[in-house]
């Protein structure tokens, strides 16, 4: 059985896998890290969309032994001392979900897009989001919650 | 669902993974996974072994090699998307690749993967094909060329022989004076396309001097517009484009699935050859 090294949230682990474990199954099932859920199963939700060496992934489109040598950021990562990401707040304060389900996907895919831009306008963020659905609330609050994590993201750097 | 069992290997190099593949007939190669991995989990692959060849070094980057650029096929979509020597060299390839999925897929998928997997609902075979492409195959006796037009044998089936890895592709640079354009159709994001057409279009004096014509999803394999092509050799923007254009569908044999019959992705072959000719011409 492979053995591979993997950090996730910071903490570094050595894990040996079976060649078709899943990173999503290996998140949640071995290392605990169940805030990232499994949605579809078939790659179209990206509900369980993490950080890959800091580019986001659908976890359940990547074998565990893929990600070997690898940084890993899941949902649980992003807060810092008890406290929200300023995505995570935004999406709070803009009830930008009602079952909750996509919301980590919706988060991690968010941030990414930041990556490139910044400050993205509405239509940026509706392509940007392509990859990740919402069966409950739609996208509306969905699309002010980045508009709104984007601006505070952008004011925490500047007064850094 | 978890799929079946198999062994992995990440060989260290192209001879390493090669003679791997060559060892074992049920191996397969492993890329990026974005197309292979949902084929696991909903169990119809069975392979024995997967090679991982999505980390070797020699199989990535973008090169401008003066008359083509050179891509790597573990080079990912994101990357060919960002890279200036592919927009610059082969605009129409940076069109097609930003269409493909969705962001954290492209963040994994790769060029390569995708001409391998040979599907023929994919966009990047057709514009591959349009752009008179060669691909390049690794094995433990060497490199061997093949052109684009010999490449895809049928569906998801490539010229690829036991013991081959696809290493790279070569693209052309076409000359100044060329438009381009990639015009997919289909009825949700990141979904794959119902049909997909890329053009290259050479304008001179008001007319079409040259074009060449990529379909997506009209066949087993990707198809070139052969007939629509010989015809808008010299046709006029406007009327005469359009006419030629209405043979966009001759020699294809499109699929019948959920989302579309034959008949109606003929039409959107025709109409949306159209729209791609006219856009690639700079005459929406």
């Amino acid at each position: 059985m492979p053995r591979i090294t993997v950090t996730v949230d910071g903490i570094t682990y050595e894990e040996d896998v079976e060649p078709r474990l899943l990173l999503v199954h290996l998140l949640r099932d071995r290392l605990g890290k169940t805030g990232t859920p499994v949605g579809c199963d078939t790659s179209n939700c990206g509900a369980c969309t993490v950080m890959l060496d800091g580019r986001s992934v659908k976890s359940c489109s990547v074998l565990a032994v893929q990600a070997d040598g690898c940084d890993v950021v899941t949902i649980e990562g992003l807060g810092a001392g008890g406290s929200m990401h300023p995505m995570q707040r935004a999406f709070h304060e803009e009830h930008a979900l009602q079952c909750g389900y996509c919301t980590p996907g919706m988060v991690m895919a968010a941030i990414d897009l930041l990556r490139d831009d910044p400050d993205p306008s509405e239509e940026a963020i509706r392509h940007g989001l392509e990859g990740n659905l919402c069966r409950c609330t739609g996208y509306c609050n969905i699309v002010r919650a980045v508009r709104r994590g984007a601006q505070e993201m952008g004011q925490a750097v500047k007064t850094s | 669902m978890i799929p079946a069992q198999f062994d992995y290997v990440r060989p260290g190099s192209l001879a390493e993974a090669c003679a791997e593949l060559a060892a074992d007939e049920d191996a397969k190669v492993l890329a990026g996974g974005q197309s292979l991995l949902p084929l696991l989990r909903l169990r119809l692959a069975y392979p024995s072994k997967l090679v991982d060849v999505g980390r070797l070094p020699e199989l990535s980057g973008v090169h401008d090699r003066g008359d083509h650029v050179y891509i790597g096929a573990m080079t990912t979509h994101d990357e060919v998307i960002r890279s200036a020597v592919v927009t610059e060299g082969c605009p129409l390839l940076a069109l097609a690749t930003a269409t493909v999925a969705d962001p954290a897929v492209r963040h994994r998928g790769t060029l390569g993967g995708s001409l391998a997997h040979a599907d023929p609902a994919g966009d990047l075979p057709a514009v591959v094909l349009a752009l008179d492409g060669v691909l390049v195959a690794g094995s433990e006796e060497g490199e061997r060329e093949i052109p684009a037009a010999e490449f895809f044998v049928d569906y998801l089936e490539t010229a690829l022989r036991p013991g081959e890895v696809l290493a790279g592709v070569k693209i052309p640079k076409l000359g100044p004076g060329w438009g381009f354009h990639y015009e997919k159709f289909h009825r949700t994001a990141q979904a794959w396309a119902i049909v997909g057409v890329a053009a290259a279009v050479r304008r001179a004096d008001g007319a079409i001097a040259e074009a060449r014509i990529g379909l997506t999803n009209m066949g087993a394999t990707p198809l070139r517009a052969a007939a629509a092509e010989s015809a808008l050799r010299g046709a006029e923007l406007g009327d005469q484009v359009r006419q030629a254009c209405e043979m966009a569908d001759e020699g294809t044999s499109p699929p019948a699935d959920l989302h579309a019959q034959p008949d109606y992705r003929r039409h959107l072959a025709r109409v949306l050859t159209r729209r791609a000719v006219l856009a690639a011409a700079g005459s929406p």
